[in-house]
């Protein structure tokens, strides 16, 4: 389990969603671009790492159960797309960091690695 | 939206090529199916599989049209599309193959997962498909509690 305050420390990230939950935390982490993958094997509760920044990501979510998502190497979604995932109340970070340096460090701080479904 | 003999039913409308809307009616669905009072896991997967028959009709069809119908024991969905249709099913359901455009993975998808994912969130799946005509996707989904595995 890792906080949402967590995340933001850790990847020295920006909360694009100021209207949801300072207290949200994420079991799991799942990292892709592809969103058909993240419909296949990521986990209900999980935060995703992605280098996509468009609306699909926030629909992926909302249908998959996810979270909350890290946008890695500064991608910003557009404003729409972060007021569809405000409506969800799903959490949208940003960050500079590339999506490797991002697993580095999420990595081993979340329980079991934080893999997904196999 | 009808309720016939304890059935829910409702239809919806897809424009092939309509990536704009991609996931519309998967949420909305969702949202019905949390409604209805169904439990976390069954919505869960009979979002996921609107989800990629959805993007299906979309990426590949012309046009088509998700039928729900939700019953006390099970949760139907049939996925009617009309365009070039599945010439090999049985390669299409094989994990990672795919005819999708550059364009259409670049927003994520077209990674070859979308029937075997169907498949996968189904308890029942039947695919009828005419080279030129389109393509009909029965899926079955039994509700927690009514013999899902």
């Amino acid at each position: 389990m890792i906080a949402l305050k967590d995340v933001l420390a850790l990847l020295d990230g920006e909360l694009l969603t100021p209207t949801t939950s300072p207290e949200a935390a994420f079991q799991k982490v799942f990292a892709s671009d592809l969103m058909s993958d993240v419909l296949t094997a990521a986990e209900p509760g999980s935060l995703l790492l992605t280098g996509l920044a468009n609306a699909h990501v926030v629909c992926t979510c909302s249908v998959a159960d996810l979270a909350g998502v890290v946008f890695v190497q500064g991608k910003r979604p557009a404003p729409d797309v972060i007021g569809q995932a405000e409506t969800k109340s799903l959490p949208l970070i940003v960050t500079k960091m590339t999506m490797f340096e991002a697993c580095s460090r999420m990595a081993g701080r979340v329980e079991d690695g934080g893999h997904g479904r196999r | 939206m009808a309720v016939v003999n304890d059935v829910f039913r409702e239809e919806f409308p897809v424009k092939g090529g309509d990536f704009a809307k991609a996931g519309v009616v998967a949420c909305r669905i969702k949202e019905l199916l949390k409604d209805l009072g169904l439990d976390a896991a069954t919505v869960r997967r009979a979002a996921i599989a609107v989800y990629e028959a959805e993007m299906n009709v979309i990426m590949y069809a012309w046009e088509g049209r998700i039928d729900l119908a939700v019953s006390p024991a099970e949760v139907h969905i049939t996925v009617d599309d009309r365009g070039p249709g599945i010439t090999d099913v049985e390669l299409a359901m094989t994990e990672g193959y795919s005819t999708a455009t550059p364009e259409m993975r670049e927003l994520g998808f077209g990674a070859g997962m979308g029937l075997p994912n169907i498949k996968r969130n189904s308890d029942v799946l039947h695919i009828d498909s005419r080279t030129g005509e389109g393509t009909r996707l029965k899926i079955v989904i039994r509700r927690n509690g009514h013999g899902t595995p």
